[in-house]
């Protein structure tokens, strides 16, 4: 009886408690959430929240919608075929009439002149000669002498495809393609198609900063990583240095040494190397010379990492069972710092990708990357739209390699736990 | 202990030697041109080359003197120091929570928190003007600040976690047993173990702030133009030796986080092997 109560009791006791010890962890779970959350929020305004906003520029198309309602309804039916019959002309006529009145013409123009060169005029034209709202069933012909172009099929059809509310015209744009009169991808004419180029231009200069950093910093980073610790300190600062001081500062150097009257070029007129100063600025070679300087440390730094966690025991097991220095260096150093190499490259490639300072201030006009171009499509020209496009392409690639560089460093932590 | 003093194959001898002499190389390549451009801020005469008609403190004079300057200066320590206040408390307090929380949604959460280091400047900096210019915020300095703070809060995470990552948990169980309130145990226990971590983190974050760029160069008006911006101007314009006075007063200060922070991470080093 006693002993059955007994039982009883403890398994309530057992039930409560562990019912208390899972209600206290939920608390401290909230808890600990609670302490994530202004951050969360935080970033939600000040960062994810304007890169959504930038995303939706780069579809948004609300420009000829808000200045030409009636048109673009009346557009809505029109099976594209042959230029719109005359609701679509009396509406048209009445939006300018209106638009005029409201200072709107200019927003619109503004729009469709990206999608066909000459809209602008074609829009503003026509609205400075329609005096006065023409005769009911007269509207196609009046336009139609005012500008010829309304007797086209192709300006009606880039009002219908600017006709929102999305559009995939700046997407299409960043990477050289556009809608024809039919509504089929082609790409766009020679003397639009810009942004493959500078696409290409953006990954080759990467690409070759990061050989270029892969080259100098695995010397370097062996030396640090097998010098004793006491001088291998003392080196790193000769790579903390430079990743701690200002980029301006440092490019702002490389500009007063490479100048055409700077430091290299007067040293080696000097020595009589040369006569003429050689151009190693505002080029190519100055803006790899410039971001090589720049994004070193990030090389360095994540090679010395993993080649200090290489124990020294393989290397002279691998002498012990007979391998040449060579071999043994090939075959067994090597491949346990690919991690770090991989982790290194990536970093490198990711951030020269987005760069913007150095070769907007060392480069010439064909090394722009293509920062340069969403930032003077912001500020310059204000064709938002585009600048966002250019914008969700590179920030694309960004996320995809950002994916691989996660994986890779996890992967690395897991195996690192293992070893040990 | 060195692998130097094993080398027995000449082979060895040559790879060793090979990769002192390019690391050589690639250390003057690092230093040279920051060191290079210190002295031509001491030249008495104007042109940015060797040999230096003469020394002067002329550059530094016209630095002082100048109200863009000064102000730039100013404004700098204004958004550096509010930012990382700011990104110290909204981090800390983060990196206390991750610390705590398990959930399968844990890495994802933290790849957001630190998404800000890896999206290109120039992105966040489009989306913080389009954002933030019809609310008032762009031309101003609280917009600068939350957008400095937005970049440096990683930064504090990170290093905060991982002094976090090495706390004792049971140091704080063990005053709660002791009758500590959270707040008391927090404050007495926690957070003297954690300051060097928080110290870092603030440096960090001061550094993000004080070198940033890209954001000033959208957000800011006249009136904010931090010390960067104005030497991306003036380099744009034509590079006086003002800049490079500029330059060796903005690299004492990284010379300054840095030495403080090496410091830091010796007497924390110091204190582990001792524990």
């Amino acid at each position: 009886m006693t002993a059955a109560s007994l039982t009883g009791a403890d398994v309530k006791t057992n039930v409560s408690l562990k019912r208390r010890l899972k209600r206290a962890e939920r608390a401290r779970q909230i808890k600990a959430l609670a302490l994530v959350l202004p951050l969360l929020l935080f970033l939600l305004f000040t960062f994810a929240g304007p890169i959504a906003g930038m995303l939706w520029h780069a579809v948004d198309d609300h420009e000829v919608r808000q200045v030409l309602p009636q048109t673009v309804a009346a557009l809505a039916g029109w099976d594209g075929k042959d230029v719109p019959d005359e609701k679509a002309y009396a509406a048209l006529a009445s939006d300018i009439q209106a638009a005029r009145a409201a200072g709107t013409i200019a927003i619109a123009a503004k729009r469709l002149n990206y999608a066909q060169n000459g809209f602008r005029t074609i829009l503003t034209s026509t609205a400075r000669n329609l005096k006065a709202m023409p005769e009911p069933g007269t509207a196609r012909e009046t336009l139609g002498k005012i500008n010829p172009a309304w007797r086209d099929r192709a300006t009606w059809t880039t009002i219908r495809d600017a006709s929102g509310p999305v559009t995939s015209f700046y997407l299409l744009g960043a990477l050289d393609l556009v809608r024809n009169a039919d509504g089929a991808i082609v790409a766009a004419p020679p003397d639009q198609a810009i942004y493959r180029d500078v696409f290409g231009r953006t990954f080759l200069i990467s690409l070759g900063v990061t050989v270029l950093c892969l080259v100098l910093g695995f010397p370097v980073a062996y030396l640090l990583a097998t010098l004793p610790p006491g001088r291998s300190n003392l080196l790193m600062i000769f790579v903390l240095l430079p990743f701690w001081t200002s980029l301006l500062v440092r490019t702002c150097a490389w500009i007063v040494l490479l100048q055409s009257k700077g430091v290299v070029n007067d040293s080696l007129h000097w020595l009589g190397i040369i006569d003429e100063p050689l151009r190693l600025i505002y080029n190519r070679f100055g803006v790899c010379v410039a971001m090589t300087h720049v994004l070193l440390p990030f090389m360095i730094l994540p090679l010395y990492s993993s080649m200090k966690a290489i124990s020294p025991a393989y290397m002279r097991a691998a002498a012990s069972l007979g391998a040449s220095p060579i071999t043994a260096f090939l075959r067994i150093y090597m491949p346990q710092t690919l991690p770090g190499i991989g982790a290194g490259s990536l970093l490198v490639f990711i951030l020269a990708l987005g760069y913007y300072i150095t070769p907007a201030l060392v480069g010439g006009a064909a090394d722009q990357m293509i920062s340069y171009f969403i930032a003077l499509y912001t500020t310059e020209t204000a064709n938002w739209g585009l600048a966002s496009a250019l914008g969700a392409v590179l920030l694309l690639a960004t996320v995809l390699l950002a994916l691989v560089y996660g994986k890779l460093v996890q992967g690395q932590q897991v195996t690192g736990g293992m070893k040990n | 202990m060195s692998d130097a003093s094993s080398l027995r194959t000449p082979s060895q001898r040559i790879a060793w030697t090979a990769t002192i002499v390019i690391s050589t190389l690639v250390f003057i390549f690092l230093i040279a041109p920051i060191l290079a451009i210190m002295p031509l801020s001491f030249s008495s005469g104007s042109y940015l080359t060797y040999p230096l008609p003469g020394l002067s403190l002329r550059w530094y004079d016209d630095f002082i003197s100048s109200p863009r300057w000064m102000n730039s200066l100013k404004n700098s320590m204004i958004i550096g120091v509010a930012s990382t206040l700011l990104s110290m408390v909204l981090g800390t307090l983060a990196a206390l929570g991750l610390a705590q929380w398990k959930s399968r949604f844990k890495p994802l959460v933290l790849a957001f928190v630190l998404s800000p280091v890896v999206v290109p400047g120039v992105i966040t900096a489009v989306g913080l003007y389009f954002f933030f210019a019809p609310i008032g915020l762009t031309g101003s300095y609280l917009g600068l600040i939350l957008a400095h703070t937005a970049l440096a809060t990683p930064f504090v995470v990170i290093t905060v976690g991982a002094t976090l990552q090495s706390f004792d948990t049971n140091l704080a169980r063990a005053a709660a047993s002791l009758g500590a309130s959270p707040l008391l145990a927090f404050r007495r226990v926690i957070l003297p173990l954690i300051l060097p971590g928080l110290a870092s983190g603030a440096l960090f974050a001061f550094a993000t702030s004080f070198d940033e760029v890209v954001i000033v160069l959208f957000m800011a008006g006249p009136e904010q133009r931090t010390l960067p911006r104005e030497m991306f101007s003036g380099i744009r314009e034509n590079i006086s030796p003002t800049i490079t006075a500029a330059a060796v007063i903005l690299t004492t200060v990284s010379v300054i986080l840095l030495a403080t922070l090496e410091g830091l991470r010796r007497r924390n080093e110091r204190l582990k092997g001792g524990g």
